[in-house]
């Protein structure tokens, strides 16, 4: 145990001048250098941040997309002939009643794979729609709904696109390195590192921003028209069901000032398609009343002095230059298939994380000191061997979470300091195995080598449960925590490379200048 | 040296009055921990929470419960953390529809106060996220502790398992129980002391363990109660040396590492405390009382020279 080959010095010295270029790395700005640039993260609770995880509520989209169905549906079975009573939807289900003698005839298309109203998934190898038929005695009543895989996919389309909505309008607002990550079938996460106030981001995340023109109605009629009120006060008037042109068709929109009333305004640009729609609405419908209305409350409904032909147009309303701007963003970015909801938030300020990394360093400070002097209290020059071990076991740590470009958290640092203290352990056993040896055996060599083999097996087992539960603590934790495993498990490994390479070998060298002398352990 | 050790402790004499003392703080702790519970954190039981600091040092904390009762919040608790004006407030309620929510009460209390008031952290959890968080913070305490077990089962007999795994529940309980006594709360990072508890007195243990399955190998004739005893007595040292030095770097956490890492360092601090007691007076003596022998080392001998 106290031979080292040439080749077997070479790794072991390669290895800690290797990992210790990244640890210094960290102390300079090198960023040109595309091995050195890599740095240790700061998590959200250090340099202060938000983190926010919102979930998709996917009911409404669902819902709508049923809708959707009810209309093709009465087309086709039209088309194919089959009778029906009556065709509804209720709490997500749509109930059909058809002739006993149509059944059939329903069930062949409905399960034609190439039919028009229920696509087969053949990754899943199931229907998009699911259908229950229950008996009465002249027709049959079919309850359809999706299939747990028609959900799925309908989860995943909405997330997508979701998360795609979220990132545009995350990126206008120009937060500096926002993280946008799925999670799990209905989920999104964001981190936004310096943000200290996410009140606007949160503001803009909780519109769908689903922007439509519409004409006042002035007769109210209940299945074309609905009373809609106002964003910014209790009025309501009545609009209108059918869409004259919708936010799809919006190219840009940019906040400006009204150069008569000095208002702030928004003013937009349709595409193609948009601007044929709303000239030939605005042509015929001068001197109506023209609302227009985001996520069912109306912004503002100007009179329709003339046509607009160009496809350009703007909207007042009762607007800042800051909500002109938001409501810019909105449009721009498009709309959210899907409302989110925020089911977490955590912020944190950018001086409680100074203050934190300022109390983190000091206690790691503090700890590493009070460690080093025990040990050398204990052990004198082993314990300065054990020191220096600790020393370098430090730097290897953070050269390695370096390389991992881990994120170091709070409780990250509480596991680096819990490393120092834990660290010396390995070297501990050894030391008080090789005392314990050095009572039998005679030779130093021999009591140095014993120890070292008969300490092996105990300082295994004792790293690797602690390393059993810094993997569990990785995989299950959340946030800091995780931090706190990844520091904790590298810090195992480091110690484990401290103790059987490094610390050994200089205990090696100053065993084998000191063959015959006592050696004081 | 401040206290020499005695290298020949009958530990085995203590054993019984010990196990005794243990038993009775574990009924002590299921005792507390059903009649008074646990002081949930957000992370468990879904809220509001707000570390706020004012910006002049006249509002007290008074006031601020004022300016919270004011505001109709239902259940809200105000108390001191850390520096003199700061606070951790705790809202029970949840409005995950209000997107202004916390803007809100910051005007009001800033308004109230008469003072700026700077949230320093916040944090909102859903129910859905805290019932999350719950089960899995319960799953990844449950699954170390059989990672635990089956690693020790294949290393050493399953009487060591047994020993060892019986020493973690015992702290767990004992440190969940103590947190309950003092109201101390729990939150995710406490989970995460939790486990790290797990792994150190299991490092503790196995420690121990290897040299009573090494000294069984040696010594054919001595009866077992002597050999566990002569094993602690042999690792004392470590055990004491390793603890000292972790528990200093715990201490400095402690009263060094900030408000926020307080509850988490005390929960280490106990846990290496009962952890290390454990080792010797719990997972040991239920090798002695298992009857693990000479005969049960050397059985896995036989089976490998069978094989």
């Amino acid at each position: 145990m106290l031979y080292f080959s040439k080749l077997k010095l070479f790794t072991i010295y390669f290895i800690i001048i290797f990992l210790s270029l990244f640890s210094f790395a960290n102390l300079i700005n090198n960023d040109d250098n595309f091995l050195l640039s890599k740095k240790v993260n700061l998590g959200l609770d250090l340099q202060g941040g938000s983190y926010l995880l919102l979930e998709v509520d996917s009911n409404p989209a669902i819902k709508e997309k049923l809708q959707n169905k009810i209309i093709s549906l009465r087309k086709i079975l039209k088309d194919k002939n089959i009778k029906f009573k009556s065709l509804k939807l209720e709490n997500n289900l749509i109930f059909i009643k058809i002739l006993k003698s149509d059944t059939e005839n329903f069930y062949n298309y409905f399960h034609d794979k190439e039919n028009l109203i229920n696509p087969y998934f053949n990754n899943y190898g199931s229907y998009e729609m699911d259908y229950s038929i229950s008996e009465n005695e002249s027709d049959n009543l079919i309850k359809i709904k999706y299939s747990k895989f028609g959900i799925i996919e309908i989860k995943k389309t909405i997330l997508e696109d979701s998360l795609e909505i979220v990132r545009r309008r995350v990126d206008e607002v120009g937060t500096k390195e926002p993280t946008i990550l799925r999670r799990g079938n209905d989920r999104i996460l964001i981190e936004l590192p310096g943000l200290d106030d996410p009140n606007r981001i949160k503001n803009l995340l909780g519109k769908t921003a689903n922007m439509t023109f519409k004409l006042v109605s002035d007769t109210e009629n209940l299945f074309g028209s609905e009373i809609l009120s106002y964003e910014n006060s209790d009025d309501k008037i009545n609009v209108s069901k059918r869409v004259i042109v919708s936010g799809e068709n919006l190219i840009n929109a940019q906040p400006r000032f009204d150069n008569q009333t000095n208002q702030a305004i928004v003013s937009f640009t349709f595409d193609r398609a948009g601007a044929k729609k709303f000239a030939r609405a605005t042509s015929s419908n001068v001197g109506k009343r023209l609302a227009i209305v985001l996520d069912n409350k109306i912004i503002s409904a100007p009179v329709i002095r003339e046509p607009i032909l160009g496809g350009d147009g703007q909207i007042s309303g009762d607007f800042t230059f800051q909500s002109a701007t938001d409501l810019a963003l909105l449009l721009r970015s498009g709309a959210l298939p899907a409302p989110l909801n925020i089911i977490e938030e955590r912020t944190v300020g950018p001086d409680l994380g100074e203050d934190s990394i300022k109390a983190g360093a000091i206690s790691l400070l503090i700890g590493f000191l009070l460690v080093i002097i025990y040990m050398f209290y204990k052990y004198k020059l082993f314990g300065i061997i054990a020191d220096l071990s600790l020393i370098v076991n430090l730097i290897l740590l953070i050269g390695i979470l370096t390389i991992l470009e881990a994120t170091l958290t709070l409780p990250g640092i509480a596991g680096i300091i819990l490393t120092v203290g834990m660290a010396v352990d390995a070297n501990v056993l050894i030391f008080e195995r090789i005392r314990e040896e050095m009572k039998i055996e005679k030779s130093n060599i021999h009591a140095f080598d014993s120890g070292y083999k008969k300490a092996q097996s105990a300082i295994l087992d004792a790293n690797i449960t602690t390393l059993i539960s810094a993997i569990i603590l990785f995989f299950l934790g959340s946030g800091p925590v995780k931090g706190f495993a990844v520091t904790l498990g590298v810090g195992i490994i480091t110690t484990l490379f401290c103790a059987y390479f490094f610390a050994r070998h200089l205990t090696a060298v100053y065993v084998m200048k000191n063959k015959e002398n006592h050696i004081n352990l | 040296m401040i206290f020499k050790i005695n290298k020949n402790i009958k530990f085995s004499n203590f054993y019984k009055k010990f196990n005794i003392l243990s038993l009775i703080l574990i009924l002590f702790s299921i005792f507390i921990l059903f009649f008074k519970g646990l002081n949930l954190g957000v992370d468990f039981k879904g809220g509001t929470l707000i570390e706020l600091r004012t910006e002049n040092l006249g509002p007290n904390i008074a006031e601020i419960r004022q300016s919270f009762l004011r505001m109709n919040l239902g259940d809200v608790s105000v108390k001191k953390f850390g520096k003199k004006n700061d606070y951790i407030v705790k809202i029970e309620l949840i409005k995950n529809d209000d997107d202004n929510f916390i803007k809100s009460i910051n005007d009001k209390l800033s308004n109230d106060l008469g003072s700026v008031v700077n949230f320093r952290r916040v944090e909102n959890v859903g129910p859905k996220v805290s019932n999350e968080l719950m089960k899995d913070g319960l799953l990844a305490i449950s699954i170390s502790l059989a990672a635990m077990l089956f690693y020790i089962w294949i290393r050493f007999e399953w009487q060591f398992s047994l020993g060892a795994i019986i020493a973690l529940i015992h702290d767990v309980i004992i440190t969940v129980g103590i947190f309950s006594l003092l109201s101390y709360e729990i939150n995710l990072s406490i989970v995460a002391a939790v486990l790290t508890i797990v792994g150190y007195s299991m490092n503790d243990t196995v420690v121990i363990f290897d040299r009573v399955r090494e000294n069984l190998k040696k010594y054919s004739k001595i009866p077992t109660i002597e050999i566990s005893d002569l094993s602690i007595n042999q690792t004392l040292s470590r055990t004491l040396i390793t603890s000292i030095t972790t528990l200093l770097a715990l201490f400095s956490i402690y009263l060094f590492g900030g408000a926020i890492l307080k509850g988490f360092s005390f929960a280490m601090i106990m846990g290496v405390i009962i952890g290390t007691y454990s080792s010797i007076f719990i997972a040991t003596p239920v090798l002695n009382y298992m009857g693990v022998t000479q005969k049960t080392i050397s059985k896995e001998e036989d089976k490998i020279i069978e094989n």
